[in-house]
């Protein structure tokens, strides 16, 4: 049995160990990965590198511009910047990766009991994730903001619920494809349950697009994570992230320093995502090469 | 062509359906007594009990569903909570501010990355094509937010070319109005040039591969002649596609450019009703945002049939 539930793959070692160091070759994956392992390696030493406190205040020191003592400046009440960078992608990482595998999770299952059951069931579900998707994402984050309010995790609700339509829609295509196959039939005459066929025939066989999809919206994620704390709708101040950081900075156009170092963070991590998403479809799923839609 | 019209016609009604049912969840799904959550612990009983008939909390939720979809087909979306103005009145208002900032985002949009997209084509494999994907890689990584404050400390703060914000209407004073959209649309408009630039060049190297191009070519046409003249009308369908299928995400563009440079829009309506706990004001926006935007992806697939009629069956 175990044999029907290996994902295609060219006949090559074990296919696992293969796309990894085809990653490791891609030269845009490269740069993609050493941004994607600075910023998860900055986020769990954040306590340990950080020069300072990112919450201590310092009347002292207010609005100080970059000096070998404060590398990024301090902002108006005289908080290091640059640690509270680091403290930043703590919170960014923690709400990307939450948010992207509850999407993950709660799309594939809808996905496959769409696909699975089909019929009018399939039909509900999908009009249901057609009509989240006419709503733009960062509007449709807002409204479940204005009815959670706003917070850290529900910020990681609204992001990972905006998503979910998605993962479903693709999970439920690569489920319609899969169903037609003729191992389906024959496990189904072996008296396979339909959570079996599902959880061992399904899901593998749709995993490896499921990774590249994750990965390529993990910088949207990001994204509206930052847009959501800019708004002073996703993260709270005094925990730093990046968008509520520029959203004081806003106020204090004349001091570049407190909007131009959180902006560029979160620049670098979304275009080392943008590459490493466009490297892992590259190398998982070949046929997708260039259809990045943005 | 009828039936497709009528097929996708049937489509936009269930979405519509669907999204008016989230739209309507939002209050009806608010945690613990709704009242003191609208108006704040501090409300008098009276205040709340004004809200709740207001509102109809006493009813089944499928008959608020149908009083409440009823009176807004009817076009009326209820009062602001705070400021009592009836919310299809500041809708009037602010719809046309969010519609300008998104065309002439576009239209920027456009004008930018089309031809860009050309040159990246026709130069495929230069330096000129790797400068133009850098630059678009560049600007689609940027968010919104971030390029807007930087337009802001460079044109307004630095060399005080343009005003940081505010905003003026089209038809009082146009030319304090077009000054006042500059920041804003380019801020708006980076990212969707670099989306149209990608599309651009990619259908344009579809259609530069195709054997007519290479008769073309035979035949001894100038190379202008043949990618100004035969090869880019053909590679425009896709374009204009993906142009009106980003029209949700300029939306989402925005609300937060709104934000930025204090914009009277659908964007800042929605963030500001957010913080007053103005739910009418909130549902509101968002049933306009949806509705334009499903509206603006109908047009732009009606139009892909008319203009490909092979696509109609």
């Amino acid at each position: 049995m175990s044999s029907s539930t290996t994902t295609l793959a060219p006949g090559r070692g074990s296919p696992l160990r293969q796309q990894l160091q085809d990653l490791t070759r891609h030269r845009l994956g490269q740069v993609g990965l050493t941004i994607a392992a600075l910023l998860v390696t900055v986020a769990i030493l954040a306590p340990w590198i950080a020069p300072y406190d990112p919450a201590a205040i310092d009347w002292n020191a207010i609005l100080m511009p970059p000096s070998a003592q404060y590398w990024f400046g301090t902002d108006e009440i005289g908080r290091d910047i640059f640690s509270r960078i680091l403290w930043g992608a703590r919170v960014s990482v923690y709400i990307v990766v939450l948010s992207i595998a509850i999407a993950m999770v709660i799309g594939s299952a809808i996905g496959l009991v769409a696909a699975y059951v089909g019929g009018w069931l399939d039909g509900l579900l999908m009009r249901i994730m057609d009509g989240l998707l006419a709503f733009p994402m960062l509007v449709l984050a807002l409204g479940i903001i204005a009815v959670l309010g706003p917070d850290l995790n529900n910020a990681v609700i609204a992001i990972a619920l905006v998503n979910v339509p998605s993962f479903a829609r693709l999970v439920r295509g690569v489920g319609l494809t899969i169903r037609t196959q003729e191992y389906i039939a024959a496990a189904t005459t072996y008296g396979a349950s339909p959570m079996r066929i599902m959880l061992r025939h399904f899901l593998p066989n749709a995993s490896g697009q499921i990774i590249v999809f994750a990965s390529l919206k993990a910088s949207t994620a990001l994204i509206t994570e930052s847009a959501l704390s800019f708004l002073g709708l996703g993260v709270q101040p005094p925990t730093p992230s990046w968008g509520n950081m520029m959203a004081i900075g806003l106020d204090y156009l004349g001091y570049w320093w407190m909007s131009v170092f959180p902006g560029l963070a979160i620049f670098i991590t979304v275009l080392g995502l943008n590459f490493l998403g466009d490297a892992v479809r590259d190398v998982m799923d070949p046929r997708l090469q260039g259809s990045r839609s943005a | 062509m009828l039936a497709y019209v009528l097929r996708r016609l049937a489509q936009l009604v269930v979405v519509l359906f669907v999204t008016s049912i989230a739209i309507f969840s939002m209050t009806a799904l608010l945690p613990g007594d709704p009242t003191v959550t609208i108006l704040g612990e501090s409300s008098t009983l009276d205040q709340r009990q004004a809200l709740r008939q207001d509102m109809r909390l006493d009813d089944p939720l499928p008959v608020r569903y149908v009083a409440w979809l009823g009176s807004a087909l009817q076009g009326d979306l209820g009062r602001s909570i705070r400021t009592q103005e009836p919310v299809i009145q500041m809708l009037a208002n602010r719809f046309p501010v969010t519609l300008e900032l998104t065309f002439l985002s576009l239209a920027l949009a456009m004008l930018v990355g089309i031809p860009l997209g050309i040159a990246a084509a026709r130069w495929r494999g230069t330096n000129v094509d790797l400068g133009i994907g850098v630059l678009a890689m560049s600007s689609m990584a940027m968010p919104y937010f971030w390029l807007g404050t930087m337009l802001i400390m460079l044109f307004a703060v630095t060399l005080r070319w343009l005003p940081p914000s505010g905003y003026a209407s089209f038809f009082g004073d146009p030319a304090t109005n077009l000054k006042l959209m500059i920041l804003p649309v380019l801020t708006v408009g980076t990212s969707m040039a670099a989306i149209i630039m990608r599309q651009t060049r990619s259908s344009m190297l579809d259609v530069l591969s195709q054997d007519y191009i290479r008769t073309a070519r035979a035949k001894g046409l100038p190379e202008r002649e043949i990618v100004l003249g035969h090869a880019l009308r053909n590679a425009m369908n896709p374009v204009v596609t993906v142009a009106g299928l980003q029209f949700g995400a300029l939306m989402g563009g925005a609300v937060v450019t709104e934000t930025i440079f204090s914009l009277p829009g659908l964007g800042r309506m929605i963030v500001n009703g957010i913080f007053d706990r103005d739910f009418p004001v909130v549902q509101g926006a968002m049933l306009a945002i949806v509705v334009g935007v499903t509206l603006v992806n109908l047009v732009t697939d009606l139009l892909y049939v008319a203009l490909d009629k092979r696509l109609a069956h």
